[in-house]
């Protein structure tokens, strides 16, 4: 068996899990508080194409029970979801740990060479470090959902106190829109995520947990 | 194999406790840590945000065509002598006073065309007209040992309490025009309270008396679970 090597520092291990389990809990609360007012755009219209118009969401996706629950859990929840996401990002930095992660320019051949490779195009595995260029892709849009989420929350806060970040996002309906549609995008960022960790790397999963890694990489092979 | 036994127990007792969470608003227990971290906010919003600063204003051309009004009486409370009708205005004050609306219009007055923002997430834009508050503040002449201020009404026992910074606010008004026209009863007529930092349901209707106080005053909907300071 080969030997452990350590993967992941305790404090991006704590920050992944809570911050999976805060944005769950955001969403859940957050839909209880769409529910109010399940559309986009001024009384009256017209409204933002949405595929979820008027749709009221099951009471098992919902947190609160009732508006004022769920707003109260949001902003209740916001706070450790600020604070882990600084700390998270806090860590980046300080390690440095963000140039392995960072997508950039640089990034965009190696991530065409990795679609080929999942397509079947490409037979080999292409070469890579701690985390391939769609990976770096996925994870750094992550974070940035994650800013971006952040941001539109405080444009639907304080859209007078920060009427130029509401108005940054198109105002208060577009604001609430964006927000929304984040969730969706956590949504599918997960299901992609869930479904790579369990189809390409299993062994990374025991990693995000314990901090140690057992798998062999494709690229690995000799 | 007992990590893995762990992690998996783990996961299902997450996901059980998070099906057995939703559409619970906290229950006995942790409410009051919810109201708790709410106060929290108001606190936070109150000293890191401006208590002077104006909405963004809007040309009366974009006002919106619909613009929802909510009472919690059955029917729309209505005034039957506008005669008759007062504000009172006393509590903590050197000067109660007793102000017909004819009174009220007379005072100086604040027109601008703004957006309202909805605890619910809907938004509408209209035009405004009233006196501002701080006037009448002003005229009452309010002892230094206030700290709140309570508003009541005529639409069955709804109230709320505000801070006297967002009282003073340059845009909060009494409210007894409505897109250039009087206030309609559905919006609160003869008089309410209006101002664009504050969400809807702190934009007290069907105002009767105003009452100036040291302690906290709640509110209809602020004792059921919603945030109290409520700026926006």
């Amino acid at each position: 068996m080969d030997e452990p090597i350590r993967r992941h520092h305790w404090i991006v291990r704590v920050t992944h899990w809570a911050t999976f389990i805060l944005i769950f809990a955001m969403a859940s609360s957050g839909l209880q508080i769409y529910r109010a007012y399940p559309r986009f755009g001024e009384r009256g219209g017209p409204y933002f194409p949405n595929l979820f118009h008027n749709t009221a969401f099951p009471e098992w996706m919902r947190l609160g029970g009732w508006l004022a629950g769920g707003i109260n859990w949001h902003f209740f929840f916001m706070w450790p979801l600020i604070g882990f996401g600084l700390l998270y990002i806090g860590y980046m930095i300080v390690s440095g740990e963000w140039k392995k992660l960072a997508f950039g320019p640089r990034d965009v051949k190696p991530a065409l060479e990795m679609m080929k490779y999942y397509l079947r195009i490409r037979k080999d595995h292409p070469p890579q470090g701690k985390h391939n260029a769609l990976q770096k892709g996925a994870y750094t849009g992550a974070v940035l959902l994650g800013v971006l989420s952040v941001l539109t929350g405080l444009a639907i806060y304080k859209p007078v106190q920060l009427a130029w970040l509401t108005a940054a996002f198109g105002g208060f309906q577009a604001a609430r829109y964006w927000h929304f549609w984040a969730v969706w995008l956590f949504v599918a960022f997960t299901i992609v995520h869930v479904v790579m960790v369990f189809a390409v790397d299993p062994p990374s999963l025991r990693a995000m947990v314990t901090g140690r890694y057992r798998g062999r990489f494709p690229s690995d092979e000799p | 194999m007992s990590r893995n036994v762990g992690r998996r127990s783990f996961i299902v007792t997450a996901a059980a406790a998070f099906a057995a969470a939703c559409g619970w608003d906290g229950g006995r227990t942790f409410r009051p840590v919810l109201s708790g971290v709410s106060r929290f906010n108001d606190w936070v919003s109150a000293r890191i945000f401006s208590s002077t600063r104006r909405a963004p204003k809007y040309d009366p051309s974009e006002r919106s065509r619909s613009f929802p009004a909510y009472h919690i009486s059955a029917m729309t409370p209505t005034v039957d002598d506008i005669a008759a009708w007062r504000l009172e205005v006393g509590g903590l004050v050197r000067t109660p006073l007793s102000l017909s609306l004819d009174e009220i219009r007379a005072m100086e007055s604040v027109t601008y065309t703004v957006k309202h923002h909805c605890v619910e997430g809907w938004s509408a834009i209209a035009t405004w007209t009233g006196t501002p508050f701080r006037a009448v503040a002003e005229r009452a002449g309010v002892l230094p040992e206030a700290r709140y201020v309570r508003f009541d009404t005529f639409d069955r026992n709804y109230y709320n309490g505000w801070d006297l910074d967002s009282a003073y606010h340059p845009e909060t008004i009494l409210a007894y025009g409505f897109n250039g026209q009087d206030l309609r009863p559905d919006h609160g007529a003869p008089l309410r309270l209006y101002a664009p930092h504050k969400l809807g349901y702190k934009l007290t209707k069907y105002l009767t008396r105003v009452t100036f106080t040291d302690e906290r005053p709640g509110g209809y909907w602020e004792d059921q679970g919603y945030p109290w300071f409520a700026g926006v």
